[in-house]
């Protein structure tokens, strides 16, 4: 029996690559890393889950079942590291179209 | 986007100033004792001075607070946190020198649920504090960088 | 040639959930003695209530220096890429 997260992690991360490799636009091209990037963060969230478990936050916790810590902490350092490679990736593209007047992948790219 | 949007627009985002302030200065402080942590209490304060940038425009905001004052608080957050890491040198890099010394944010707890307790810690609501400026500032220079460029026409 | 394309991804995504049959399934993650033992002590250990946050500056606590300095070599990067030019 294959779970509900997982199945969401493979079509988050198929989806991400199809939009990364396919599409022309350079910005849609960062749109597909990004969707690959919460598939990967929601498949290390869910690979840490304890059945019934909350979050391992002590301050009036109800139960002490807790899931792991090491993979919420992992995923939050993912998730600040996507955005930086994110906004880098979004300066290259609006400096790519400044320099040749075009973001396409598959066009020529050197202004005459 | 050079002189703003509407009138409307200004006053609300003026009145959302200071809850979204004090909402990332909780998330930051507490940061220890609640979800959140560094940065998303700097993303918080972030979105606030992208919200004013957007409102009143960016053109404007940039002689209040230009490039190279957020790039020194950046790198002062930086340091700082750093700094917090060295100070613990005698025993270790990244030794929390703080926990249950007594003094400040030291207060020794013990395993088990609790109501939080501020003062407790040790060395990582100052680590909280240095990273969530740090986040403040470079989300706030990438966004105000990215409004105000204009291309050259060439 | 497109549709050689989407064959490619559509055995890819196969070859994903080929591999997600053999992992272990949600909830029931077996011996995490690490993760206990950040669970168990933290709060004794760095004082915070918060595991995530003790384990984020206090056992990993260089991961989150090279963190923040990616943060920061980005908004360098974007800043030194958005400069004006002087001379025009």
């Amino acid at each position: 029996m294959i779970d509900i997260q997982m199945i969401a992690v493979v079509v988050l991360i198929a989806l991400g690559i199809s939009a990364a490799v396919l599409k022309r636009n350079m910005i849609k091209v960062v749109m597909g890393i990004g969707v690959m990037g919460s598939g990967v963060n929601l498949f290390l969230v869910s690979m840490g889950y304890v059945e019934g478990g909350v979050a391992p936050i002590f301050t009036n916790t109800p139960n002490l079942t807790m899931v792991l810590a090491t993979p919420q902490a992992l995923t939050l350092t993912s998730i600040v590291i996507s955005l930086a490679v994110t906004a880098l990736m979004l300066s290259f593209s609006v400096m790519i179209y400044s320099k040749y007047g075009s973001i396409d992948t598959r066009k020529r790219r050197l202004k005459e | 986007m050079n002189e703003g949007m509407s009138a409307i627009v200004k006053t609300m985002s003026v009145l959302l100033i200071m809850p979204m302030t004090i909402f990332g200065m909780y998330v930051i402080i507490h940061g220890h004792l609640t979800p959140g942590g560094g940065f998303p209490g700097g993303a918080v304060m972030a979105t606030m001075m992208a919200m004013l940038f957007v409102a009143f425009g960016a053109e404007k905001s940039k002689k209040f607070l230009g490039k190279g004052s957020l790039s020194t608080i950046e790198s002062l957050g930086l340091l700082a946190f750093a700094a917090v890491a060295f100070i613990g040198i005698q025993a270790t890099f990244f030794s929390n020198f703080l926990a249950n010394s007594a003094s400040y944010f030291g207060m020794s707890i013990s395993y088990g649920p609790n109501p939080g307790y501020l003062n407790s810690g040790g060395v990582l609501p100052l680590m909280n504090l240095a990273v969530g400026i740090e986040v403040f500032a470079a989300i706030t220079a990438i966004v105000l960088v990215m409004l105000t460029y204009r291309e050259e026409k060439s | 040639m497109e549709s050689l394309r989407y064959t490619v991804l559509l055995a890819f995504a196969g070859l994903l959930l080929l591999t997600i049959i053999y992992l272990h399934p949600v909830g029931f993650p077996g011996d995490a003695p690490m993760d206990e033992y950040f669970i168990r002590n933290s709060q004794s250990e760095t004082g915070s209530n918060n595991v995530v946050t003790g384990v984020l500056f206090d056992y990993r606590g260089l991961d989150t220096l090279g963190e923040a300095s990616v943060l920061f070599a980005a908004a360098s990067g974007v800043m030194l890429l958005f400069r004006r030019k002087k001379n025009e």
